[in-house]
């Protein structure tokens, strides 16, 4: 039985993680193969997973290292845990 | 990306609570993105996060006897974050109205994604460009804060579904029910705004498709 785009969209997010079962990853599998929209969803869906996740995007703010651990430093010459 | 490894960490604590204090920095320096980052989502201000986040390593050294390892180190670090944040909102009485009506998990909402007939990848190296990057960040920051929290550490700090679910007090199901409508949400945003950052396609004789 073949499955329509809505229902492939609902499991995009899991689907891209690895977390469905086998028989709905085949289903999905196979609209793919001939849904021009679907595969485009998905691999935009995934292009943006792969983005957000590079470092350069959320960086710490100049500095935020040094100044955290001067601040540990002087709590850790105060008390001990 | 950066890798809990629990043997170091108990070894860690052990010496740190024995009194080798200066190990401490080793221990919380895998955390301090994620610490960060939690901060900033919650609070919205980066000075306000940064403050929020040393105050919370020291609550994590204060604290460090009372870790009892049945669940990650950085997720009990992470919890401790949350509450430091949540504290914070508290005290200065805006608890915002996203954070408050996002509570709601099963709110209906179109999850509908941008329809495209075509993707050209955008690869990593894109990111070079300033004003991708700063897309990306604003397309996250608008994200009602459930939402934002749970890409942030699931798909930021690549966190797996269980870490985030105890980090952020909430069942892994929820934690992927989000996750899915988070990346709806970016998706729909971003997909048409993206496109313009894709390599150009080369046509067969290497002109311009």
């Amino acid at each position: 039985m073949r499955i329509d785009c809505k229902r492939v969209w609902e499991h995009i997010s899991a689907y891209i993680d690895g977390d469905v079962d086998e028989g709905l990853r085949a289903e999905i599998d196979s609209h793919l193969e001939t849904c021009e929209i679907c595969s485009a969803v998905l691999d935009s869906t995934r292009n943006m997973v792969v983005l957000v996740a590079d470092h350069r995007v959320f960086e710490l703010p100049a500095g935020f290292s040094k100044r955290l651990h001067a601040r540990l430093d002087k709590q850790l010459e105060r008390a001990g845990p | 990306m950066t890798v809990s490894n629990p043997e170091f960490e108990a070894d860690c604590i052990r010496r740190i609570l024995a009194g080798e204090k200066h190990l401490f920095h080793d221990l919380i320096r895998p955390s301090e993105r994620g610490i960060y980052f939690l901060l900033l989502s919650l609070l919205r201000n980066e000075a306000e996060a940064e403050d929020a986040a040393q105050e919370t390593a020291i609550k994590v050294y204060l604290n460090l006897k009372n870790f009892r390892g049945d669940s990650q180190f950085r997720t009990w670090v992470l919890s401790i974050a949350r509450n430091e944040g949540l504290g914070r909102l508290r005290k200065m009485g805006t608890r915002r109205e996203d954070s408050l009506d996002a509570e709601i998990d099963d709110q209906t909402g179109d999850y509908t994604p941008a329809i495209l007939t075509s993707w050209r990848e955008v690869p990593s190296e894109t990111l070079e460009r300033k004003e991708l990057g700063a897309i990306l960040r604003q397309a996250i920051e608008g994200l009602p804060e459930i939402y934002r929290n749970v890409v942030l550490l699931r798909d930021i700090e690549e966190m797996d579904v269980r870490e985030t679910a105890a980090a952020l007090g909430v069942t892994e199901g929820a934690v992927k029910v989000r996750l899915h409508r988070a990346r709806a949400m970016l998706q729909r945003d971003l997909a048409p705004r993206l496109k313009g950052f894709a390599p150009e396609r080369k046509g067969l004789f290497g002109w311009g498709a």
